[in-house]
This record gives C-alpha cells, sequence and structure tokens, in this order.
C-alpha cells in the first residue's frame, strides 16, 4: 500500500503521461490533432506544390467567364453566353427539382404501398411484398437507365405522340408535353385568397381548441380548414372568371412547340428514383404502424374515442414518431441519388459545374469544391429541418 | 315424429366444420373475400396482373431467343416462328465470359475461378458456426483475402495483370467484398471514437462521418478519379481500382459507424458501470461486454449498409470502370447487337437480386440465431 502511494505521488511525468488515466486522455487527443495536422498539411502542401508545377491557381475567377455550353433544362433565363456561375445556379435548381419532386412522390407511393402491405387480403400483400423486394434488390443506378431506356426507345417519336385526355397530354420519346398555364393578372386576388385562408386555418386551430377546453364542443377543425384553403380560393377562381389560359402543346414540324415539357431525362430521373425511395418508405411506414400496440387501439376504444378519432389523436402520432427520423434520412437519400443524374444526361448540379465546366476549364479543385459545399448544404439544411420537427413530436419523458 | 335428434349433454358427436370455412373455400373467403374493400382489392389486383404478368412472361420466355447469332438473327427467329419478338437472350450468352471476368487475360481466367471458390469456402465458417473444424477454418478465411489479392494481381511467380483488366461480375465482387470487409471495422472505430470520452477525438469522428454522409457517392468517386493526384507528392500515381476501394471503403464505414452507435446508445448505462465495477479496462469491457450486445442489435443495420455498398458499386461506371453493366453498355457498340439495352438491364438486375436478397435473408437468419431473449 505505501509502495503504491509513493509511487502514484512520485511518478515520473513522461509515465503519467502513458498511464494515468486522465493524462493519458490528454495524451491521445494531442497526438491525434497532431497527426490530423500534419495530414492536412501534406495534402496541401502537396496540392500547392502540383498546382505550381503544373501552372494553376486556386481561384474562383473563372466562375464568370462565358460558359459555351447549353443546358437542356433550364428554368431560369441562361445561353452559352452565360457565365460558369448561372450554369452552377441552373444545375442546382434542377438538383432541387428533381428531389422536391421525388420526395412528394415517393412520400405518396411509399404511405400507399406500406399501407397496403399490411393489408389483410393477401394478393395484394403478396403483390406489394414481391414489388418491394425487386426494388430495394436492384441498384438505383440500374433502375435510372430501365426506366430511361423505356421512355426513349418505347415510347413513339412526337409524331405518333401517344395523346392521353383529349390532346391536352402527349407522351413522346422526347419527352410529355403538358398544356401550360398562362396567368392573367386577375390570378392575384385567388393567390390573395388562398393566404387568407391559412391565416384563417391557424386562428381557427387555436379558436376551437380554446372552446374545446372550456366547454368540450368540438368543432369539424379539419372540414372548416379544408374548406377555408382549397374551397374559397377555388370560389374566387371562378368569380373572378377563370384567369387563366391554356396554352396547349401543338405539333410543328418533327416536335411539339408550346406548352409546358418534361424531358425524358427528368420524367426517368423522377420516376426510378421515387420508385425507388418508395419501397424504403413503404418498409417504414409499415414498421411504423406494426410498432404501435393494439392495446393503444382498445384503449382509446374504451374510453368511447370514435375509430376516426383514434386514427388522428392516439395512432398516427405515435406511427409518426417512429416513422420521421429514418423518412428524414430517405429524403436525404433521395437529394444525394439525384446525382446520378449523370447517367442519362439530367443536367442537374454535378452534370453542370462538375461535369462539362469541370472539363472545360480543367478547374478540378474548385468545381469539386463547390459541388461538394453544395450537397453539404442541402444535408445539413434537411438533417436540420428533421432534427427540429423530431424534436417537436419527440415523447417528453421524465 | 321429428326429425331433430336430441343428444344428452357431452354426447353430441364431433361434426366436420362448415365447407365453406376449411380448405381453399375457407381460404380465399377469408383473404380475399372477406368484405366489400376486400372484393374490390382483389379484383383490381387480379386485372393488374393479368395486364402486366402475361407481357412480361412472353418477352422473359415464351418469345425470346436463346440462340443466335446477332440480333438480326434473333428477329428471324422470332418471326419465322410467328412471335413477337422478345428478348434476345443469344446476346448475353454469347458474352457471358465477358460479363463474368471482364477484359481479364483468356489464359489467366482460372485465377479468377479459383479466387472465387477461395472465397466462398472463406465465406462459410464466417457465416454459419455450426461448420466442423470452425476454429481452423476461420485462419484459412483470415488468409484468403491476402491469397486472392495475390490471385488476381500477380506478381511473385504469376503473370501480373493490371487492374484496368479487370471488370464484370468479377470486379463487383472485388470491391463489394473489400468494402464489406474494410468497412467494419473503421465503422467499429469511428463509432466508438464518436462515443469517445476526449472532445478532440470526437470531433475528429463526427466531422468525418458526417461529411461523407453529406455527399453523395459519385461526386467522392468524382473527386478519388480527378483530384487524388493533386494530393499525393508529386510524381506518385496511384492505381484508379485502388482509390475507389478505399472510397468506397471510407463511405461505408461511415454509415456502418451511424449503425453501431444506434447500436452503443440502446445499451443499458448500467452495463458500462457494471463493467467498471469489475475492473475491467476500457478495451475489455467494450471488447466483452458492450460490443458484442451492441453488434448483435445492430446487424439488421449493418447488412442492410452492407447491401447498398454492394448496389453502389455499379457507380463506378461513371468514373470509366466495366463493372457487368459497363461491360454490357460497352458490348452494345458491336454492331450486330445494337439496341438490346433492356437484355442487359435484366439480367444485370437479376444478378443483383440474388446477391442481396440473400444478404438480407442471412441477416433474418442471424437475428432469430442471436435472438436469445424471451
Amino acid at each position: 500500500m505505501a509502495a503504491e502511494t509513493s509511487s502514484s505521488s512520485n511518478p515520473s511525468l513522461f509515465y503519467r503521461l502513458f498511464f494515468d488515466k486522465e493524462l493519458r486522455s490528454v495524451t491521445i487527443q494531442v497526438i491525434t490533432m497532431a497527426l490530423i495536422l500534419a495530414f492536412f498539411f501534406f495534402i496541401v502542401n502537396n496540392a500547392v506544390t502540383n498546382l505550381e508545377t503544373i501552372g494553376k491557381g486556386y481561384s474562383f475567377n473563372f466562375l464568370w467567364d462565358a460558359s459555351n455550353y447549353d443546358i437542356n433544362q433550364t428554368l431560369i433565363e441562361y445561353d452559352s453566353r452565360s457565365p460558369h456561375w448561372r450554369a452552377a445556379i441552373v444545375g442546382i435548381i434542377n438538383t432541387l427539382l428533381v428531389a422536391v419532386a421525388g420526395i412528394i412522390l415517393s412520400t405518396i407511393v411509399g404511405f400507399l404501398l406500406g399501407v397496403l402491405r399490411l393489408s389483410s387480403n393477401w394478393l395484394i400483400n403478396r403483390v406489394v411484398y414481391v414489388y418491394i423486394e425487386y426494388v430495394r434488390n436492384v441498384p438505383v443506378l440500374l433502375h435510372i437507365l430501365l426506366v430511361h431506356g423505356i421512355v426513349v426507345n418505347t415510347l413513339p417519336i412526337p409524331k405518333n405522340a401517344l395523346m392521353a385526355l383529349d390532346g391536352s397530354l402527349f407522351l413522346t420519346n422526347r419527352g410529355f408535353y403538358l398544356p401550360k398555364p398562362l396567368f392573367e393578372p386577375a390570378m392575384w386576388a385567388v393567390l390573395i385568397a388562398f393566404i387568407i385562408g391559412i391565416a384563417f386555418t391557424i386562428w381557427f386551430k387555436g379558436y376551437a381548441r380554446k372552446i374545446q377546453d372550456e366547454t368540450g364542443k368540438i368543432y369539424p377543425v379539419l372540414l372548416i380548414s379544408l374548406g377555408a384553403i382549397i374551397l374559397f380560393p377555388v370560389v374566387v377562381f371562378f368569380l373572378a372568371g377563370v384567369p387563366v389560359n391554356l396554352e396547349y402543346p401543338e405539333l410543328k414540324g418533327f416536335n411539339f412547340k408550346g406548352g409546358l415539357v418534361l424531358r425524358p431525362e427528368f420524367v426517368a430521373l423522377w420516376i426510378a428514383l421515387s420508385l425507388y425511395t418508395a419501397a424504403f418508405i413503404a418498409e417504414i411506414v409499415r414498421a411504423g404502424i406494426q410498432a404501435i400496440s393494439h392495446g393503444q387501439t382498445e384503449a382509446a376504444f374504451a374510453l368511447g374515442i370514435k375509430p376516426s378519432r383514434t386514427m388522428q389523436l392516439v395512432i398516427i402520432p405515435q406511427a409518426l414518431r417512429v416513422i420521421i427520423p429514418p423518412l428524414s434520412s430517405q429524403y436525404l437519400n433521395i437529394t444525394k441519388n439525384s446525382s446520378l443524374a449523370i447517367a442519362i444526361g439530367y443536367m442537374d448540379i454535378v452534370a453542370t459545374i462538375g461535369g462539362i465546366s469541370l472539363n472545360q476549364t480543367g478547374r478540378e479543385m474548385e468545381c469539386m469544391t463547390i459541388v461538394l459545399a453544395i450537397y453539404l448544404a442541402f444535408s445539413l439544411m434537411i438533417s436540420a429541418f428533421m432534427n427540429w420537427y423530431n424534436k417537436r413530436k419527440k415523447l417528453v419523458e421524465r | 315424429m321429428s326429425t331433430e335428434q336430441s343428444y344428452a349433454p357431452g354426447e353430441h358427436p364431433d361434426m366436420a366444420p362448415p365447407s365453406t370455412e376449411v380448405g381453399i373455400i375457407g381460404w380465399v373467403r377469408h383473404n380475399l373475400f372477406s368484405s366489400t374493400t376486400n372484393i374490390v382489392i382483389t379484383v383490381l389486383t387480379m386485372y393488374f396482373l393479368y395486364i402486366i404478368i402475361p407481357p412480361m412472361l412472353n418477352w422473359l420466355f415464351l418469345d425470346a431467343v436463346f440462340v443466335a447469332d446477332s440480333r438480326d438473327d434473333c428477329r428471324a427467329i422470332a418471326r419465322a416462328a410467328g412471335e413477337e419478338l422478345g428478348a434476345c437472350w443469344a446476346f448475353i450468352g454469347k458474352r457471358f465470359e465477358i460479363f463474368v471476368y471482364g477484359f481479364y487475360p483468356v489464359e489467366e481466367r482460372w485465377r479468377v475461378n479459383i479466387s472465387f471458390i477461395m472465397m466462398l469456402a472463406a465465406l462459410v465458417p464466417v457465416l454459419f458456426d455450426n461448420v466442423p473444424y470452425r476454429k481452423h477454418a476461420l485462419w484459412f478465411s483470415l488468409i484468403a483475402p491476402f491469397v486472392i489479392g495475390w490471385l488476381l494481381i500477380g506478381g511473385m511467380g504469376l503473370t501480373p495483370v493490371s487492374t484496368d483488366k479487370f471488370g464484370g461480375f468479377m470486379l463487383t465482387l472485388t470491391i463489394g467484398v473489400t468494402g464489406i470487409v474494410g468497412s467494419l471495422p473503421i465503422g467499429i472505430a469511428l463509432a466508438l471514437g464518436r462515443q469517445s470520452h476526449m472532445p478532440a477525438l470526437r470531433m475528429v469522428c463526427v466531422a468525418f462521418i458526417e461529411f461523407i454522409r453529406g455527399v453523395p457517392l459519385i461526386t467522392l468517386l468524382f473527386v478519388a478519379s480527378t483530384m487524388l493526384n493533386y494530393f499525393l507528392p508529386p510524381g506518385t500515381t496511384f492505381d484508379l481500382l485502388l482509390r475507389v476501394l478505399i472510397m468506397v471503403t471510407l463511405f461505408s464505414s461511415a454509415y456502418i459507424a451511424e449503425v453501431i452507435r444506434g447500436g452503443l446508445q440502446a445499451i443499458p448505462k448500467g452495463q458500462i458501470e457494471a463493467a467498471d465495477s469489475m475492473g475491467l479496462k476500457y478495451w475489455q469491457s467494450m471488447r466483452l461486454i458492450i460490443l458484442p450486445q451492441a453488434l448483435k442489435i445492430s446487424i439488421p443495420g449493418i447488412v442492410n449498409t452492407f447491401i447498398g455498398l454492394y448496389k453502389d458499386t455499379t457507380l463506378v461506371i461513371i468514373i470509366g470502370l466495366f463493372d457487368p453493366l459497363g461491360m454490357g453498355r460497352a458490348s452494345l457498340a458491336d454492331t450486330k447487337w445494337q439496341g438490346l439495352s433492356t437484355e442487359i438491364y435484366v439480367f444485370v438486375a437479376i444478378f443483383f437480386f440474388v446477391s442481396c436478397f440473400s444478404m438480407a435473408r442471412y441477416s433474418l437468419y442471424l437475428e432469430k440465431k442471436l435472438h436469445t431473449g424471451h
């Protein structure tokens, strides 16, 4: 005992740095940081030397040079004389477009499949199971190429376009053509009506809750909110004399002119990503609903709560708590998987600034830095939002 | 006289259940036509299957041509038989070796075959714990990867084969298996680092994991193929396949780390405290108490990540490596076989489905086996 005390009170500092529990953790951290700093110094130093050797600097000035290439899908004004930074913006918008469209479609299809997977009907249950297993076990790139192949190879040329909905929708191998809505100034009234509807709903929800707390009277909040948000703007829309004209696509020469066009690359990427992600979402939804024990429903019924209110107040809030964290990572996945666009020539951020701009200017470092930074920003934003939402829905425990 | 019989209590003979409640009829009534909604769903699904299944079967088998010399040949055979044009599987048959071996030299292909058999043999003792002599077999599994690497690359007595000759399913397996084997230990280390009490270590792990998880794999592969040379000392070059292997391994290790972190967080704190009070050191308590439990609950997530990694190997075609998809698309350049992309996609899809589905099934088996609760 005495020997031990003396050895711990009189050890050399060097000995304690490695064998004292507290000091050892400091040693390990200092060594880690030193190694990491050395590593970064090493690669930055190499990069500087290598760039100097071939006479390239590290500067983002090229972003203001003319890009000299065209992009086939642009939602903002862009042509080959526009600078590279504008090409990057076009790419970002295209990435966001396919990601948001994909998130919406995959959520709808995924929830539908998830509920059908739980159906007591054996046939639909099996069919959905087979579909989900097929989709989940085949690479997403293959799905994208397959759907793109179907759109491009099996749909007819514009001259023999498949017509649907009385000549307002044309399916061709050059894309899907829809009527384009042209808005008249009176459309503002409809927009204002919509905003008023939302404001009214927010106020009404609070008011209904107050009345329920005070008197126990329950208003049909959902029905009234839907009326305010949807019916009211629709009524205003018709009162204003239908302030919208549809521009129909017309076949001129070899292709359609006018109307709204969904390019085949966009359609293929959108459908493939949505169907792929929907299979994962279906499994998440199924697990979420199954996680709620049957006792919850029985308890709600025993308290005399109606089945619809039970679903709304007991089952869905609890299931959402289980569903949301994995769902958010699927939303992140769909955004990141949209980068596979490059395989079929959809001009997203990787194909514009990280593809053509990179090849034309030879500025690999700068272009890849931009692409990586943009994806990181997307991811951090989505996960920040999802964390906030998750925190709101979380069970408050002791 | 009434026809009704009466029985003394307890004397009633056992009757067969009504025929509408048992057997096929009962099953159909209960599972397909139990309510109005169910009837509607069943009818709609059957109609949907009726629309989808026959054309698919026709294309895949009935109208398909299995032996032919070119696409026109396929067409001619189909026309002679009076059928619509189905799949032209003859193409896959003729190119099968290219799909499997890529550009690997014909006279050296036995090395790939032996590697494949060794891989399977090495997997058996790892996957199943009831094989005889498992302890000795595991040593073989430990050595096998190095032997396989030597066999595939060559040198030391074998003709060297450059890695740009790798292709087809062999490339998929090389990348997939290396990624799986490499990412598990790195992932465990990262997960432990993220849970560590040392702030500097934790910060480094968090930054690495969040960076990797925040960007798509394809951008990292672009970095590997276009930029990596800038970060190396001047004059060094680095094999493209090796760069891809490193990137894929690092990429999936970040995801593995997050899965294992979930497992670590699910272990009650009392377990660590108990280990501490028994006087176990950090590594002892991790190795003997914490990790076995944490890994067990993370198995489904880990296998899912592996399946994801395996599927992601297809992305290498974008940076110019030739996996089966790439080999297939390259073969399409041959004018004899132009326009058969669907056949290739379906063939490759079947390959991936079989491998990924068996991985998923194995994970279910493992989960059941390790389920020691009630």
